[in-house]
């Protein structure tokens, strides 16, 4: 099985967030990196498993500068065979998809393996994208998976439950939580991550669909009303009549 | 010019979801002086396509292939473009949901229109869309650079509005083939009885201060009265005392009820970033220093053990009055 692993980076979960040039850029100033936790977790960890067990290959790509190849260099750690970086910026998502089903399409992958969502722009976009693109089932918020030999089994969420569906390869799954347990990188890993390939490569021509034009910080709540713990009728009448949600 | 809007379904009925979205795609047609138009999939009771209308619909084409009875993003994906295709759509409008978060980006290739996954309210004057981003603690507001677009709204942005009006149906194949379904559905499993958390409007939450999975009687009697679902903390789903389903946070669920109870959990900046833009927050914490005070609109500083029996006690005597 030949996998792709598309990873991200993103601030770290705990990160302040703010903003510069009047509310138009984000503030990456004393902002700490991560590889993006479903892409880790979840999609990475799940791969590398499913590649000791039966035999194969995972690549990871990530579409950024060279600032990323920190978490790059981690996924190999970790267990990643080999890495692609597009050397470019990833401001919109059909953008980055591009270039992600471009390089697939030249390597011809069984499985492209993505996390469900950026923490950072929550957009669950970028691997439905490239599955179009390259014309792919396209599983998502997948919580479980085994495969057996070109057929990929997964079980999915839907709306108050689960279904368990099977597809054959090629395909793209996007991986939440349950499908694999976080694998801290231990000390051969990150030696051997530095030897192994990172190849960069220039980014394909594609356009840019949408922008960010401005970003704000969402109204802060007004003070929190302490209700005495004696009278919880008083947050009864509160929750009715000021706040209207009973 | 009118405004495609996928009307998601679940067992023959439309979901709330979907009106919610009919009712954001009518107020999107009429400040372009054009109509929305519905596209439904697979068996549905003929009462629920009717009433797509009262939602503001003119009319619903509706693929009535049994294959679409099982999620296909591919094939729906290529359904749905087609049907923008036929009725002249510039704007497909979506939930940002489970089946909208695979068939946005898919319309979006196909189409090669500009997506907005989660906005959080209509376009405003010049058309720029606002979306949550870092997870809640931020809006960035996008804009579009294609004439066509494509837009996904979180659950809750809208109330679903009735303005009266039938839908006409009609019937449409969606250029599928059997070729175009590829995904084989093995099992289905439906949680019983319980609300959905990703639809519900009240959600009742607990943490690791409950102790243990023995003390949840009191988190469900809560959500029994008020008719809301249950969720829980990562620590909680994490030592298997509540199921993974009910975790919200960074890496769980985003919820966004009109009412979030959190009840013995600390806040942290992950679980927040789940639940933060819930409308209404309380928190009841013995612990006055905890985080989630700073996000909550009503506090308690109280026992749990003490303060939900009560609590639960005095909701059912409201509702009782209210009757
Ligand atoms: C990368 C990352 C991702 C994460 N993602 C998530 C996520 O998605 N969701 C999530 O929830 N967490 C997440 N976490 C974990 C998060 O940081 C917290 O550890 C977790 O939310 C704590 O859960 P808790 O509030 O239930 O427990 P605790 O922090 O142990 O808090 C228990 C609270 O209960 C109160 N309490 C105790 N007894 C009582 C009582 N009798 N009555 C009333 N109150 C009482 C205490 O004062 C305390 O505030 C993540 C962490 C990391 C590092
Ligand atoms: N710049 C990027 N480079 C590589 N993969 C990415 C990039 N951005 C997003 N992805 C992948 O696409 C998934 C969904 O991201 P998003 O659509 O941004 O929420 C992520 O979990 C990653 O697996």
């Amino acid at each position: 099985m030949k996998i792709l692993v598309p990873i991200s980076k993103v601030p770290d979960t705990t990160a302040k967030i703010s903003f510069t040039d009047n509310n138009t850029k984000f503030n990456s100033d004393g902002v700490q990196f991560i590889m993006n936790p479903t892409d880790e977790w979840f999609a990475l960890v799940r791969a590398i498993e499913i590649k000791e067990k039966s035999g194969g290959s995972v690549t990871v790509i990530n579409v950024g500068g060279p600032e990323n190849e920190q978490i790059i260099r981690k996924a190999l750690a970790i267990g990643a065979d080999n890495a692609i970086r597009v050397d470019t910026a990833d401001d919109d998502a059909y953008f980055v998809a591009s270039q992600i089903a471009a390089h697939a399409k030249e390597e011809s992958y069984d499985l492209i393996f993505t996390g469900k969502e950026t923490i950072d722009y929550n957009g669950f976009e970028v691997g439905g994208m490239v599955a179009e693109m390259l014309d792919h089932p396209f599983v998502t918020l997948v919580s479980h998976l085994e495969i057996e030999g070109n057929t990929v089994t997964v079980k999915r969420d839907i709306e108050g439950g689960h279904e368990v569906v099977e597809v054959n390869t090629p395909c793209s799954i996007s991986a939440q939580k349950g499908i694999s347990e976080q694998r801290i990188p231990n000390m051969r890993g990150i030696m051997q991550a530095r030897t192994k390939p990172l190849e960069v490569k220039a980014a394909v021509e594609s356009e840019k669909l949408t922008q960010i034009i401005s970003y704000e910080l969402p109204p802060s709540r007004k003070e929190v009303k302490l209700i005495d713990p004696e009278n919880v009728q008083e947050l009864v009448k509160l929750l009715s009549e000021e706040a209207k949600v009973i | 010019m009118s405004v495609l809007v996928f009307l998601d379904q679940s067992e023959g009925k439309f979901k709330k979801a979907a009106h919610e979205a009919a009712t954001y795609a009518n107020k999107l047609a009429q400040s372009q002086g054009g109509t929305a138009v519905g596209i439904a999939f697979g068996s549905i009771d003929s009462n629920s396509l009717a009433e797509a209308g009262e939602f503001g619909l003119s009319k619903v084409v509706h693929v009535n292939n049994p294959a679409t009875d099982n999620y296909d993003s591919r094939a729906f994906a290529k359904a749905i473009s087609a049907a923008a295709e036929k009725e002249g759509s510039k704007t497909v409008v979506l939930s940002f949901n489970q089946r909208g978060k695979s068939l946005g980006p898919r319309i979006s290739v196909r189409m090669k229109a500009g997506y907005v996954p989660g906005a959080s309210a209509l376009p405003d004057s010049d058309g720029n869309i606002p979306k949550g981003v870092f997870s809640g603690k931020a809006i960035a507001h996008y804009k579009i650079n294609t004439e066509k677009k494509i837009i996904a709204i979180n659950a809750n942005t809208l109330p679903p509005e009735k303005v009266g009006g039938s839908a006409e149906v009609e019937v449409f194949d969606g250029g599928l083939s059997e070729t175009d379904f590829a995904v084989k559905v093995i099992s289905k499993e439906k949680l019983s009885g319980s609300i959905p958390l990703s639809e519900a409007e009240l959600v009742v939450s607990a943490g690791r201060g409950l102790k243990g999975p023995e003390n949840w009687g009191m988190v469900e009697e809560l959500a029994g009265v008020l008719n809301a679902a249950t969720a829980c903390s990562r620590a909680v789903s994490d030592v298997d005392w509540r199921p993974h389903h009910e975790h919200v946070g960074q890496t769980g669920l985003t919820v966004r009820p009109n009412l979030y109870i959190a009840i013995a959990i600390s806040g942290a900046i992950q679980h927040l970033a789940g639940v933060n833009n819930s409308k209404t927050i309380v928190v009841i914490n013995t612990d006055p220093e905890a985080p989630f005070f700073k996000a909550a609109d009503y506090g308690i500083v109280g026992d749990a053990f003490d303060v939900v029996p009560r609590l639960t006690e005095a909701i059912r005597n409201f509702k009782a009055s209210q009757s």
